[in-house]
């Protein structure tokens, strides 16, 4: 079967197989693969997107489903070279470590705040405990999600020095004995 | 050795231009900016021209013979390229390989399947959905056989019979490991005034990394190079094992680890889907994709624990402890599969004693096969210290419980004291540096302990029930001194290669390789402190073994202590070859110069010197060298780590527990960690807490346990749960810090540290907000249905059905 559907502003046509499962669809036909999967059962949260501004779990969406819809993908949450403020304080706050979980969190985190620019933790924690990271322990991913709600035109200028040091929190460096 | 509380007094490094630390200090990832836009590179995300897909049939048996195998229909799917079975590969001779730990293990059934999910059949087919379809044709006739479940009546007379393969096999008994000092332990224990003894299991839990593993293997017909992307937290171990399993000349073969979206040990072994893409792409002439689904992934990849142990403490009245005694039944699963150092069937299980100062003590482990999933050894045990960990802390509780003494207390009283260092154990370990007393008092006071029983005997007074649980950890990593540490005779040191370029720039080659450790950021670090080249100038490269030197990569948190200290090593045998070259650009004697941070000087005259980089490019120019001293500035070393380091830790977990339903609540979680210095401390604070939060899952959510027919009941996201942000208070970090005296930058790994500690802090709370109902023991997980039989004394079996 055909579809058609607008995925990051941009419509998109394909023959596929009814079966297809709209993360597959976003990821081997299309090559978007910044959004992952990891678990079948919409359990684990790395496949989320967005289908009309509200967050899914494209592992348990059918492409099919999806047709005459609009679809947002992580790839899309960079504009004109500039990191969302979501991004931005993932980097800043170290909210991601192997990456894989990263962004159906960003996904979700930024209709969050498009929703409650001023979530508190435990709103913050809330909706993001459909989401499974095995990495952070998801303290830093609150944080993450609570600086970009505090930045909500991020770092503007500054935006990346790839890898810049946070120059507030640069003084902790160690003890003596290890650069002698 | 000194420990010093907070590094705060120590200098910071000095900024780079793009306002990074010139060597430690933190330090935002630079592996970050891919992931954060979409574009990291997981097995997953590989497409190469003409790929086909694969799928495995997989055993619905925990244990049956296979009478036939029909793959005809599967073979005429017009999608399907190719159908692997046994016996196809048994004509391979690939039908079996060797694991990690001497044993074999099947590729693909030919006999029996031994556990539930076993490999038995493979599918190449044009793209995923086909290969699953031909699956659902493949015939498959079984005889269903008694399976072994429970680990404890393994060695029952008349047990059936797991690994009939191995001839003369007539038992389940795989191996009996002792260490210690039987008869002196048994003196000890005669003579104590208090003997205290528990049961406890420490289940069998997967460590689910959110990527699944996979492999996409790609032999080229025209050079007969097979290039094998693999999920590998070893990607040199695991290309000498395929050279040596399949028989394929090691230099035409590169595997190449790409973004791994988390290993925690699960992505150490090589399992059979690996090995069948390499088969799969040699037959059909294309690269084979092979990724498993979750199901697979739980139910067939290297779980971790699953110890049944009994535990005795001796002790005096007065509270000295005296001798420490476990018996330990090692569930290994149908194939003894574990990743560990050769001499060491049961990981360092041994270094059980913690971190107390004892007489004596001794323990005997039994490694059994059941009709279960092979493994044992992953999920951030350090080999098996999470379980010695568990073991001496549940029994430190339980003693201070028999002593009606407080557990803070009790520990304070036994702990090893700092002038003990370096200490050696009652079973062989030496123990290279430790202040254990100002961790415990550290982690006292950020928690405000005096504060938090007067609040637990407010509570307990409303029939409130909430629970104080201490850990106290001593962890051994960095394996380790190839003399005594080995994986399949590959001795346990780490290559590193150091380029600097011309201009200055700098490229560092690892062989170890992370899964969201952040090493892309960490070992620039590392060169930048001992060369003074900012880090964003220096270009990590790893998990590749074209690129890279040889080494055994990354688990049992050995990064940092073994391939950290390569970094250091290498970095300053070219900080030395640049002195050599300063002094011939200046006409001086070496020995004339002195090091200030990124620059040779004259002593006495600072302004006579080189940079580094300037350095660099004299090193490639026409400077005339001394005799001997070839051009080039660059140099490479292999790491053979003296002794593991030490880290250690105190933690202390506040639970409340619902007295209607059982369910537990972790308000807060306490955690002070010893690592020695810390290189990026942004990044060690998110170790820790990954750990934590595994601590939380394991104690109370996560375990794979099995019904009687051997069916596994932890297959899912929906039947295993993980801790998600809601089941995980903010944590609280603390830190001393004590370095390791041989370790080049005196830093001790940490990536496992919480894991190790923490799940026994959660236990020990919950059971002493039990206390009011007599509770003394309840095994992981406790959930609330386990809580809740623990206060009406009738603990679960956890690693069983309930029926």
């Amino acid at each position: 079967m055909q579809v058609t559907m607008t995925v990051n502003g941009e419509e998109v046509t394909r023959d596929i197989e009814p079966r297809l499962l709209l993360v597959h669809f976003v990821r081997d036909h299309l090559g978007l693969t910044g959004t992952h999967w990891g678990c079948d059962t919409s359990n684990c949260g790395t496949c989320v997107v967005w289908m009309d501004g509200e967050p899914v779990k494209s592992c348990t969406v059918l492409a099919a489903m999806a047709a005459g819809r609009t679809i947002r993908t992580v790839e899309d949450l960079e504009r004109d070279g500039e990191l969302d403020p979501v991004q931005q304080g993932f980097m800043q706050c170290h909210g991601l470590q192997c990456g894989f979980c990263t962004p159906g969190m960003m996904m979700t985190a930024r209709w969050l705040l498009d929703h409650d620019p001023d979530p508190t933790d435990d709103e913050i924690r809330e909706a993001i405990s459909g989401q499974f990271c095995r990495c952070t322990g998801y303290e830093n991913v609150v944080q993450a999600i609570r600086w970009a709600a505090e930045h909500p035109d991020g770092l503007g200028e500054a935006a990346e020095p790839a890898a810049a040091a946070d120059s507030a929190a640069a003084g902790d460096a160690v003890s003596e004995e290890v650069s002698a | 050795m000194t420990t010093t509380e907070s590094p705060d007094a120590a200098p910071a490094a000095p900024l780079s231009a793009a306002g990074n630390p010139i060597g430690f200090g933190r330090m935002l990832r630079k592996e970050d900016a891919r992931f954060l836009r979409g574009k990291g590179n997981y097995i997953d995300d590989i497409q190469l021209p003409g790929m086909l897909h694969a799928a495995i049939l997989r055993s619905p048996y925990a244990h049956a013979r296979i009478n036939a195998i029909d793959t005809s229909a599967a073979e005429a799917h017009p999608k399907v390229k190719a159908v692997i079975t046994g016996a196809v590969l048994e004509g391979l001779n690939l039908a079996w390989m060797p694991t990690l730990s001497q044993d074999v293990q099947a590729v693909l059934a030919t006999d029996k399947v031994r556990f539930q999910g076993q490999e038995v059949a493979f599918v190449v087919a044009e793209d995923r959905y086909a290969a699953r379809d031909a699956l659902e044709l493949i015939e498959v006739d079984y005889e269903p056989l008694d399976p072994v479940v429970d680990a404890r009546r393994a060695l029952d007379e008349g047990a059936p019979v797991i690994r009939d393969d191995i001839e003369g096999k007539a038992d389940n008994h795989i191996f009996d490991w002792e260490s210690g000092d039987a008869a002196r332990c048994d003196q000890v224990f005669a003579d104590a005034d208090v003997v205290v003894t528990q049961d406890m299991i420490y289940p069998r839990s997967h460590p689910a990394p959110l990527e699944t593993c996979g492999s996409v293997a790609h032999m080229d017909p025209v050079t007969a190079k097979l290039t094998a992307w693999i999920t590998s937290q070893a990607p040199h171990a695991h290309r000498t094992v395929y050279a040596l399993v399949a028989g394929l000349p090691e230099h035409k073969i590169q595997v190449i680890s790409p973004d791994i979206g988390g290993g925690f040990g699960n992505k150490v072994p090589i399992y059979p889907g690996y090995v069948l893409a390499v088969v799969g792409s040699i037959v059909t002439h294309k690269p084979v994709k092979w990724v498993e689904d979750r199901s697979e992934n739980l139910m067939t990849t290297g779980f971790a624990r699953d110890y049944h142990m009994r535990g005795q403490f001796a002790a005096t009245r007065d509270g000295k402890m005296l001798g420490l005694r476990v018996d330990v039944i090692a569930d290994h699963g149908a194939f003894n599969g574990t990743a560990q150092p050769t001499k060491f069937p049961a990981g360092f299980f041994n270094i059980f004693t913690g971190s107390y100062d004892l007489q004596a003590a001794h323990c005997k482990v039994t490694g059994v096969y059941t009709n279960k999933a092979p493994g044992g050894v992953a999920y951030a045990c350090s080999f098996r210290i999470t379980e010695a960990a568990y073991l001496v802390e549940r029994m430190v509780d339980i003693l201070a419980a028999e002593l009606d003494m407080d557990p803070a207390e009790l520990r304070r009283r036994n702990l090893l004291q700092p002038e003990q260092f370096p200490y050696t154990t009652h079973t062989g370990w030496e123990y290279d540096s430790g202040n254990y007393p100002r961790a415990l008092e550290v982690a006292l006071e950020l928690a405000g302990y005096d504060e938090l029983r007067r609040e637990q005997a407010e509570r307990r007074d409303r029939g409130e029930l909430m629970g104080i649980g201490l850990s106290f950890f001593t962890e051994g990593v960095g394996a380790g001194p190839r003399k005594h540490m080995d994986i399949l005779g590959l001795g346990m040191a780490d290559g590193c290669e150091l380029r600097v370029h011309p201009t200055g720039k700098a490229v560092v080659r690892l062989s170890v390789q992370t899964q969201g450790q952040g090493h892309e950021t960490t070992y620039a670090q590392i060169v930048s402190s001992q060369l003074g080249i900012p880090p964003e100038d220096i270009e990590v490269v790893h998990g590749d073994t074209d690129q890279t030197p040889f080494g055994l990569g990354t688990y049992g948190s050995r990064s940092t202590p073994v391939s950290g200290a390569a970094a250091a090593v290498v970095a300053r045998r070219v900080r030395d070859k640049a002195r050599i070259i300063t002094a011939a650009a200046l006409e001086c004697d070496p020995s004339d110069l002195e090091w200030e941070l990124g620059r040779w000087q004259v002593k006495g005259d600072p302004t006579h010197g080189k940079t580094i980089q300037e350095v660099a490019l004299l090193s490639h120019s026409s400077l005339e060298l001394p005799e001997g001293v070839e051009g080039h500035l660059d140099a490479s070393a292999v790491y053979n780590p003296p002794n593991l380091t030490y880290p250690f830790g105190a933690y202390i977990c506040v639970v409340d527990v619902d007295p209607g339903t059982g369910q537990v609540k972790v308000r807060r979680f306490v955690a002070v960690d010893d690592c020695g210095p810390r290189i990026n401390p942004m990044i060690v604070e998110g170790q820790i807490h990954g750990g934590l939060a595994d601590g939380v899952g394991m104690a109370l959510m996560q375990a794979i346990a099995f019904d009687e027919d051997g069916n596994c009941l932890g297959g899912s996201f929906m039947d295993y749960l993980l801790p998600t942000a809601l089941e995980c208070p903010t944590w609280e970090l603390g830190e001393t810090v004590t370095p390791s005296p041989h370790h080049p930058l005196g830093c001790k790994g940490v990536g496992e540290s919480a894991t190790v500690g923490s799940p026994a802090a959660v236990v020990n709370a919950v059971i002493d907000a039990l206390k009011p109902f007599g509770v003394r023991h309840a095994d992981m997980p406790l959930t609330p249905a386990q809580v809740w039989l623990a206060m009406q004394g009738r603990p679960l079996r956890t690693d069983l059905a309930i029926t």
